[in-house]
């Protein structure tokens, strides 16, 4: 199955495993019926970008930005080339949600883009493809075939004299390749690099030329939108939280994968279509958006409804929809000291405090999850990730971050204990039974 | 655009960025990624400023200035923010600044000094990195030391025009390195260890050679190429220990060349002369000035009392001082010989007695940003002027058509318009082709020599190129002037600037190349190749080194081979001097002595000496003086080269006057070309001159490779050779052999050995007949 679970769904409808991937599918679902209505009916670019702004779609890759008035940046009477890019990197640990859209609903994307193309004035598109998932790199590709055997991208599209032309690009696998402009770079040819801003991709884009970038699950919306009208796509979710949302759950749940809720569905709904808790066990926090959104204690995660506004103020980020659950039997030390790694070996190398900054923070954890961690070690974390947030070029260095500050702010008992006996508070045969993975006791 | 930095009002243009605005109202910010000449990174975070809105801490170095925007520089967040950054600077870099290179010099140092803490806090192991090998001329030995603010590899891409260095890996392992095991040969790799903000780009001659704080630092001039490179020189307890550039916007801006900054070795080679030396009972023996000059008095009386004034040549080097070559000439037409010349790798001298003024660039360096569109003829552009050709990169890179009509197809590393290679004996036929095509396209009658010329479509573009827009130049370069129709080239470049509307000029080949005309070093009997040709009793060299200097080296080494008497003022006593001189006087290198270089666009710039001449060697000028002297010619009685300065230009330092390449009396006349097989000579960058001949580390070079013998694959098979195999190549009675290689950039009946060598000597005229067969 495509989507473990889902409440008045519409990405996923009639998503049947691995068979429905194909144009014929795709079109006996409803598919390209928006962008054949646009280009029949020769509706205007405007209405286009209004039904999208009317939806309060929010970008779905993590930054939450409104889909519509990102499009409305892009200076639509610009002679020369411009282009949409579709952000397929999907690097962030604990989402996998769009690696799913592509392998089991990749028309749906195609559709996206090309409205995007139409809405834009863009000629060209990109799709550029998390280097790890390879066999999505192909589908993607046979899928594009299709479309452009059946007249849906390439010259004069449909009769209408639109032109789209839409490639797929694969990347190695770097994370930061998922930020908009190292994406561009590495589109380029370029080590994926991310370049400052101002000037935006909107004015300095893909080969300097203006460009808008968006989430695969964004663009997967777009048809959607255009068929339901926005207002209606927006109902679908809640005010300011427009439409439903794919959720990929992981961690110590019965059944990890993705699911289709409405914005706004409260977190415990959630939590029971993933089975509930494994083994029955107390949740102790919950990373609601991937790993780069700060963690929520279990307390204030059961108050939450899965929106951008609920999460954001029970003081995290709903992100990319990645909800990482983790039950009692977790370290928050050991926790951390993974996620820290990660960003310590992601990070570019470009900017000093990303540099430099995400392997001492990394170590310091390190450190105090082998029994060496100090008495200040705590304040030195927070020091140093101060000195990290808001003075790299760009997010990763906020990313690595924030899990810091706040694992430590939920859990600073925890992390105490650690530097004080040299060792975990969670024992380690409780954290070890709770993993799943150790199946003798120690 | 109106901004108030630390409360100083600043008025900047639109698109200025902070750190802009924050020079012009003197307020200094951190910076170590940032600079003028490079594209901006922002990637150090240094220059992080406090801007009010702003919610946190903006790169001045990136951040464009808005209208009425606030700017704090030392205010607690700012400061706090670059401290923040120093302290990350520092924790991976090794504290090893008691025995780094950069020590005393080091942006890191200074910076930490004012930002960084007193210990650190960081506790763990610091990053090692590994050492790569690049070639003679960078260290890249302790790269643990690099902060990756990428300055190398920005001016790689942007002014070099090529990426050697790039930053590979991801993360506190990026490491900055050339690909996979290449060397960094750029010719103007050595400005990375300038803009190297901390000690991981060494200079490798330099390393370990003195402390920056036991340098006294001294204006001086390059004696190198015709662009006239501001230098400062560095030195200790009397010995030149590095060169560095002397930034001069009009000049060289803040850059120089890897000859002009790694030729210093050669000042203290041991092949230094520091002693008169003269043939005794045929060798050379050191005596004593005063023995020497008495022999050299003697023998020149003896020769002009005997034989006329006209027994006598002299030939003085390019590279030689405006004063040098005065002094020369004044002392060879008062002992009444009109031999004298300054240009021993020119070929056609039917241009002289013909010129309007002083040979120049025809406009000045810093007018070639400004061009629209530019031809440079016949010039191994990046190799013959690093710098000039730079100029002309960054021309390129903005909006300026530059096209090249070269002998090879040389990479220049320009963005080029158009471009055509040809061999020598049809370089003429091809500038007559953008003539004639310009003429058509102006719709004007062409000479009849043109009649049969058919311009094809590269000529219509470059001509085309040329009629576009309000600036255009043309200019001849090295190979040009060496060209057996040097002459023809002047004239059809003339021609085509008029039909065009475009500048012309010439490049320049040396440091002094405008300044001889100026010093008037010119033959009014026989020229720098009829002196040899018609060989003399008597022949004076200055500077010059005939057997890798001249056009025909051949010719020149039997003449003086034959000579009574061959006096020659050099700095160095190893080389061919040794086996025709009969006095050698040690003269003075541009470090030891004063004078003046006038620079390809007619500046004329002094320089003093910057240490006391090595041994008993002493200033040329000097040396001229005291000969005219004792030879009691009237007019040699200078206190000063000041004195003789003046005397030539009376304007001292700034332009000289009387800059004009018009021709008269000079008709266009096209000989057909010959198709017989023909030598190209280049004149590698690296034996140029001889102080760079002598530069230890400039030998090791991938430049000062020795010469091969390149054709294209046509030429090749004709010759019955393969790539790599040895091939004799004969050139009148000389012969050498050669390594063939295959190079399908050599044009069609055309073998390319480079001039300047040792290797090549023996051989004959840069662009004459040649003949190659199997060894």
């Amino acid at each position: 199955m495509a989507i473990l679970g889902a409440i008045n769904p519409m990405l996923s409808v009639g998503l049947d495993g691995d068979n429905a991937w194909r144009l014929a599918d795709y079109v006996k679902r409803g598919g390209y019926t928006a962008l054949r209505r646009i280009l029949e009916e020769k509706l205007p670019q405007e209405y286009v970008i209004n039904e999208v702004k009317k939806s309060v779609l929010r970008g779905r890759g993590g930054a939450g930005f409104p889909t519509g008035l990102k499009w409305s940046f892009m200076p639509r009477s610009f002679p020369g080339d411009k282009y949409v890019v579709c952000n397929s990197d999907e690097g962030e640990p604990g989402t996998f949600k769009d690696r799913d859209i592509l392998r089991y609903d990749p028309h749906s994307v195609i559709e996206g883009m090309a409205i995007a193309g139409f809405a834009m004035g863009a000629g060209r598109g990109y799709n550029y493809i998390h280097g790890e998932v390879w066999e999505i790199y192909e589908r993607f590709e046979e899928a594009l075939d299709e479309a452009r055997a059946a007249g849906l991208l390439g010259k004069d599209i449909l009769g209408s004299g639109f032109n789209f032309d839409l490639f797929a690009h694969h990347g190695y696998g770097a994370y930061i390749c998922g930020e908009e402009t190292a994406l561009l770079e590495s589109i380029e040819g370029k080590k994926g690099q991310p370049r400052f801003k101002p000037p935006f991709p909107a004015s300095f884009g893909l080969y300097g030329k203006p460009t808008t970038i968006n989430n695969t699950e964004t663009f997967a919306s777009i048809p959607y939108i255009i068929n339901l009208g926005g207002e209606h796509y927006l109902e679908a979710g809640k005010a300011n939280n427009g439409g439903t949302k794919l959720f990929s759950v992981s961690g110590h749940v019965n059944r990890p994968g993705n699911y289709e809720i409405p914005l706004g569905t409260p977190f415990a709904t959630l939590l029971d279509m993933a089975g509930g808790m494994r083994g029955g066990r107390q949740l102790k926090g919950c990373i609601p958006g991937g790993s780069s959104s700060p963690v929520v204690p279990a307390a204030t995660m059961m108050d939450c409804t899965m929106d951008y506004d609920s999460i954001s103020k029970a003081g995290s980020m709903l992100g990319s929809g990645a909800v990482i659950v983790m039950d009692e039997t977790t370290c928050m030390v050991k926790a951390l000291e993974r996620l820290s790694f990660f960003y310590y070996e992601e990070s570019c190398g470009q900017c000093t405090p990303c540099r430099e900054g995400t392997n001492w923070l990394y170590k310091i954890v390190h450190r105090i999850e082998h029994g060496q961690g100090r008495a200040d070690d705590l304040d030195l974390l927070a020091s140093v990730t101060t000195n990290i947030m808001g003075r790299t070029i760009c997010a990763l260095g906020d990313a690595a971050s924030m899990p810091v500050q706040s694992f430590i702010k939920h859990y600073r008992d925890e992390f105490a204990y650690h530097i004080e006996h040299k060792k975990c508070l969670v024992p380690v045969d409780v954290q070890r039974a709770g993993s799943g993975f150790f199946t003798a006791t120690v | 655009m109106e901004i108030e930095i630390d409360g100083k009002m600043a008025h900047v243009p639109d698109g200025s960025t902070i750190m802009d605005a924050a020079q012009q109202v003197g307020a200094y910010i951190p910076h170590f990624c940032y600079h003028k000449k490079l594209s901006i990174a922002a990637n150090c975070r240094m220059c992080l400023v406090q801007v009010e809105k702003a919610p946190k801490p903006l790169p001045a170095c990136a951040t464009p200035v808005t209208n009425g925007m606030k700017v704090f520089t030392h205010s607690e967040l700012a400061v706090k923010a670059q401290q923040g950054v120093m302290e990350f600077l520092l924790i991976n870099h090794p504290l090893d600044c008691p025995i780094c290179d950069q020590g005393g010099e080091c942006q890191l140092q200074d910076l930490a000094v004012g930002y960084g803490g007193s210990a650190s806090r960081f506790q763990e192991g610091k990053r090692v990195v590994f050492h790569k090998d690049v070639g003679p001329l960078i260290s890249m030995q302790e790269m643990a030391r690099c902060i990756h603010c990428t300055r190398c590899v920005r001016f790689g891409q942007e002014i070099a025009g090529v990426m050697e260095l790039g930053m590979a890996n991801r993360n506190m392992h990026s490491e900055i390195m050339t690909f996979v095991g290449r060397s960094v040969d750029s010719e103007l790799s050595g400005n990375m260890i300038d803009l190297c903000p901390v000690g991981a780009l060494t200079s490798k001659p330099f390393r370990y050679a003195a402390r920056s704080w036991e340098l006294g630092r001294r204006k001086s001039i390059s004696p190198h190429d015709s662009l006239g490179a501001n230098l400062t020189v560095q030195v200790k307890n009397n010995v030149v220990m590095r060169v560095l550039p002397r930034e001069n916007e009009d000049v060289n801006e803040c850059w120089v060349s890897d000859k002009d900054r790694f030729s210093y070795e050669a000042l203290s080679s041991p092949a230094r002369l520091t002693k008169p030396m003269v043939r005794i009972d045929g060798s050379l023996r050191e005596v004593a000035w005063n023995v020497a000059l008495d022999y050299v008095t003697h023998a020149l009386k003896d020769v002009v009392g005997t034989s006329g004034g006209e027994a006598l040549a002299a030939l003085a080097s390019p590279h030689a001082t405006l004063e040098e070559l005065h002094l020369l000439q004044k002392l060879i037409r008062s002992l009444g010989s009109g031999n004298v010349d300054f240009r021993p790798r020119r070929r056609d001298f039917s241009t002289d007695g013909r010129l309007d003024g002083v040979p120049w660039l025809g406009l000045k360096l810093s007018e070639i940003k400004d061009l629209d569109a530019a031809l440079v003829v016949g010039s191994f552009l990046r190799k013959d002027h690093p710098l000039f050709a730079q100029r002309l990169r960054q021309l390129a890179k903005k909006w300026g058509k530059v096209s090249l009509l070269a002998l090879g197809a040389d990479d220049p590393l320009i963005n080029l318009h158009a471009r055509m290679s040809v061999s020598p004996a049809r370089l003429p036929l091809a500038l007559a082709a953008v003539v004639k095509a310009a003429a058509q396209l102006k719709g004007e009658a062409v000479a009849a020599e043109l009649a049969s010329v058919e311009p094809c479509a590269t000529s219509q573009a470059i001509a085309r190129s040329l009629l576009d827009g309000e600036r255009r130049a043309i200019f001849l370069g090295n190979a040009a002037e060496q060209h057996p129709q040097a002459a023809q080239l002047h004239a059809l470049a003339l021609e085509l600037a008029r039909l065009t509307g475009a500048s012309c000029g010439f490049i320049g080949e040396a440091a002094n190349s405008a300044g001889g005309y100026v010093a008037k070093a010119l033959p009014t009997a026989l020229n720098a190749h009829s002196m040899f040709a018609q060989p003399r009793q008597a022949y004076l060299l200055l500077g010059v080194e005939p057997e890798l200097d001249c056009h025909d080296p051949q010719l020149a080494v039997s003449a003086l081979k034959g000579a009574r008497l061959v006096v020659v003022l050099t700095p160095f006593k190893d080389g061919a001097a040794g086996d025709y001189a009969d006095v050698l006087l040690p003269t003075a290198p541009f470090t030891e002595t004063s004078g003046s270089f006038v620079n390809s666009e007619g500046r004329l710039q002094s320089f003093t000496g910057v240490v006391r001449p090595l041994g008993d060697a002493r200033p040329g000028w000097k040396v001229l003086r005291v000969l005219g002297n004792l030879l009691d010619l009237p007019g040699f009685d200078y206190d000063s080269s000041e004195q003789v300065r003046d005397e030539v230009a009376p304007g001292g330092e700034g332009f000289v006057q009387g800059l004009n390449n018009g021709l008269h009396s000079l008709a266009v006349s096209l000989p057909a070309p010959t198709e017989a097989l023909q030598r190209v000579a280049d004149v590698p960058i690296y034996a140029a001159d001889p102080l760079a001949r002598r530069a230890a580390a400039l030998q090791k070079t991938a430049d000062a490779m020795p010469p091969t013998a390149r054709m294209n694959t046509q030429t090749l098979a004709a010759v019955g050779v393969g790539d790599g195999a040895a091939v004799r190549v004969r050139q009148g009675n000389g012969e050498v052999v050669l390594e063939a290689r295959l190079d399908d950039t050599v044009p069609e009946a055309c073998v390319r050995v480079a001039a300047a060598h040792v290797s090549t000597a023996a051989l004959g005229e840069m662009f004459g007949a040649i003949n190659v067969e199997r060894a």
